[in-house]
């Protein structure tokens, strides 16, 4: 087995505790993993993102080879457009959120970012901001993404939920329960398009 | 698979492994991409638990000098920093090479090719080969914790500082790590050799004869770790020699294993035997290396007719400049593949930018107001968040160019007869390299208005404690600064016209000024 993805997103926004809770589950199920971040100036809410490789076997390099991404995760849709060149040429998924973060001018027509995003061969875009607010988990956000992203991604889905018990556990069940609430939307959402994956 | 492991960030790895290899100290100075290293070891009950000393230093050459000075007691200490700091700790480190240790002492310098976070990609093994000591670079997390913990048995078995090179892409980027048994500390036990300690030119001599005559023999033990190791391949029409990172890039090439003959590099200084032994068996070489082609230019030399073909970054095979990446070294061997789709023509960049709310913002704002009457003004900035002050909006800043220069190049370009001349500075910035250059305008009171952006942290490194905490006031009061130019301001939106009206004064005053902007940085504030 062996999975590459590219997360990202602007400065802020938290990517690496998605990559945190992936990092987690692939760890308690004995997989080799490799998370190249993003520290320092570019955190200041400039373009961030983060290169996650998982597999059984031992892994090489750091950083996904562009061409080797079997998914982008954005957390904002200018974003998932950025690191387009990562993604594999045929299978790849581009799963986006579609709340810009508007710190910079002049921000892109966001129907148009739309469009380029759909134009994709396997885009999911969806407003995660949307989907916690309405389970009534307005900072479960990344939860949104992580669960929309976990459908394609090979790891069960008991072992992610693991995964945010242990993260949020510190913080009370009632914090566990909305953050996995969320979670699972996000994966109801795109369980289907997973299925017949090309 | 390997039993109990924990995924560490490569600097991470660094600090368990000097944990485990038994330090009682480590020094530093916040700065990307090391700054991770005494993060970790300031979060490690171990380290609360024993005592290690994990508090920040003012700069780099303190930190190293204080680490010397532990090492002198018979301890292990560590010291870290960004390729950059190893100017500022320069003097000490050419130095701690002629005295030699005491007990182990390993510095890291963390480089930054691409300059993802910083002002040049100055390449840390040319310091290694510079002062004669002994360079680690590991390739993988794994390779950090354990050459870290080599790394200090090596220091004390040749009574000299190791430096470990790594750079950004290794500093953080997280793997699994299996941790080993820890070594317990190093007890008490004072050097008492004046003659290595003391380096009157005799003494001095002494020591760097009987360092360089010892060099052959470094080189034999160094190359002799398991670190380095030569990779058989049939295809000798080619040999690679891949350093640190480049091994990883490497086999990312070729998943079912490289036709051609490797030699992994990890340790410095480069071993003739090794380098010949694959000159004698293969056509050409290909030096794969993260930064300065540092082994290339040993390799090349400056004969018209080298002795094979040597490729890499000097014959244009490999980019001159920036870092390493999976595909600029799949370009180079060869065997690119095909990427995902282009970018789309309406992207646009994002830069990193000051935060909202921030009292930057506020002070820039103040600052040039105050200086729209002055066409002939000129602001020379410093290294922190408020470099960011150079782009639009504010396009407040002319200059950024090392720690502390905004003060002394401020003082210059004074002298030369610029006026107004300001600096702006941050408040650990100040206390890293502000406060001597500050001390040599006040000597000659230069005409200069310094403004000291105090956020009572340094931020731009993720929120470490600053040493100007409490102090700034009598720091410059204490170096000669006139009480009555002394002037503390509160950077926010409703104090505006009072600012502006303030810094008017300073910089019409003919002397020394030192206007100091004081607002928390908001980021910290939200940690709370």
């Amino acid at each position: 087995m062996n999975y590459d993805m590219i997360i990202a997103g602007v400065g802020g926004q938290g990517i690496l505790s998605i990559a945190t809770l992936l990092g987690r589950a692939a760890l308690d199920l004995n997989l080799h993993l490799k998370q190249s971040e993003v520290h320092g100036m570019a955190q200041r809410g400039g373009a961030v993102l983060a290169h996650l490789r998982l597999s059984d076997k031992p892994i090489h390099s750091d950083l996904v080879p562009r061409g080797g991404a079997a998914m982008i995760l954005a957390m904002e849709p200018l974003e998932a457009l950025r690191y387009l060149p990562w993604l594999e040429p045929a299978g790849g998924w581009l799963v986006s959120n579609a709340e810009p973060v508007r710190n910079i001018e002049p921000y892109p027509e966001l129907e148009a970012l739309f469009a380029e995003i759909r134009r994709q061969a396997h885009p999911f875009l969806f407003n995660a901001e949307k989907m916690a607010r309405d389970l009534g988990a307005p900072r479960a956000v990344n939860m949104a993404m992580l669960g929309a992203a976990s459908s394609f991604i090979p790891l069960p889905a008991e072992s992610l939920e693991a995964a945010i018990t242990a993260q949020f556990t510190r913080k009370g069940e009632a914090v566990v329960a909305s953050n996995l609430a969320v979670f699972r939307a996000g994966r109801q959402a795109t369980e289907a398009l997973s299925q017949p994956r090309p | 698979m390997a039993t109990k492991r924990t995924l560490f960030l490569g600097d991470e790895a660094l600090a368990q492994g000097a944990l485990d290899a038994g330090i009682s100290g480590v020094y530093a100075y916040p700065g990307t991409p090391s700054t991770e290293i005494m993060e970790y070891v300031q979060q490690a009950p171990e380290a609360a638990a024993r005592g290690v000393h994990r508090l920040w230093s003012a700069n780099e050459k303190t930190a190293l000098e204080e680490a010397l000075g532990m090492s002198y007691a018979g301890k292990r200490a560590l010291c870290c920093m960004k390729h950059v700091g190893l100017n500022v700790a320069a003097d000490a480190f050419m130095n701690a090479a002629v005295t030699g240790v005491n007990g182990g002492l390993v510095v890291v310098a963390a480089d930054d090719p691409s300059m993802h976070s910083s002002q040049n990609e100055q390449d840390s093994r040319f310091y290694g080969k510079f002062a004669a000591v002994p360079v680690f670079e590991p390739a993988s997390q794994q390779e950090a914790y354990d050459m870290m913990r080599q790394a200090f048995e090596f220091s004390e078995q040749l009574r000299l500082p190791v430096l470990l090179r790594i750079t950004t892409r290794l500093a953080h980027s997280r793997a699994d790590v299996t941790a080993s048994a820890p070594r317990s500390e190093n007890p008490l036990n004072v050097s008492t050799s004046t003659r290595q300690w003391v380096l009157l030119p005799g003494h001095a001599r002494h020591n760097w004869a009987s360092l360089m005559a010892r060099l052959p023999d470094i080189t034999r033990q160094a190359d002799a770790l398991p670190w380095n190791r030569f990779i058989p391949g049939p295809d000798r029409s080619l040999g690679i020699i891949a350093a640190g990172l480049a091994f990883n890039y490497l086999n990312e090439c070729f998943p079912d294993g490289c036709p051609h003959p490797v030699l992994k590099i990890s340790q410095y200084p480069l071993s003739p035997d090794r380098i010949g032994a694959l000159q004698a068996a293969c056509d050409a070489i290909l030096v794969l290396e993260d930064g300065a082609p540092f082994i290339e230019e040993q390799l090349t030399g400056l004969f018209p007719k080298p002795v094979m073909r040597i490729r890499g970054r000097l014959d244009g095979t490999l980019p001159r400049t920036g870092e390493l990446t999976p595909e600029n070294v799949a370009a180079a061997l060869g065997r690119s593949r095909p990427e995902g789709p282009a970018v789309p023509a309406l992207m646009t960049p994002r830069p990193p930018a000051l935060c909202r709310g921030c009292p930057h913002c506020d002070s820039y704002a103040f600052l040039k107001e105050a200086l729209a009457g002055f066409p002939a003004s000129r602001v020379f900035s410093d290294i922190g968040c408020y470099t960011l002050g150079a782009l639009p909006p504010y396009e407040a800043i002319h200059s950024c160019v090392d720690m502390g220069a905004s003060i002394t190049m401020a003082k210059g370009a004074a002298d030369a007869g610029v006026s107004p001349s300001v600096a702006v500075i941050g408040d650990s910035t100040f206390t890293h390299s502000g406060l001597t250059g500050l001390l040599d305008a006040v000597a000659e009171k230069t005409p200069m208005t310094l403004l000291i952006l105090d956020n009572e942290i340094t931020g731009m490194t993720g929120g470490q404690e600053s040493l100007a905490l409490g102090r700034l006031e009598a720091l410059c009061l204490g170096i000669g600064v006139d009480p009555t130019h002394l002037r503390v301001l509160l950077p926010l939106a409703r104090h505006h016209a009072e600012n502006v009206g303030i810094v008017r004064e300073e910089l019409e005053w003919p002397g020394v000024s030192v206007v100091i902007a004081r607002r928390a940085c908001i980021q910290i504030k939200k940690k709370g």
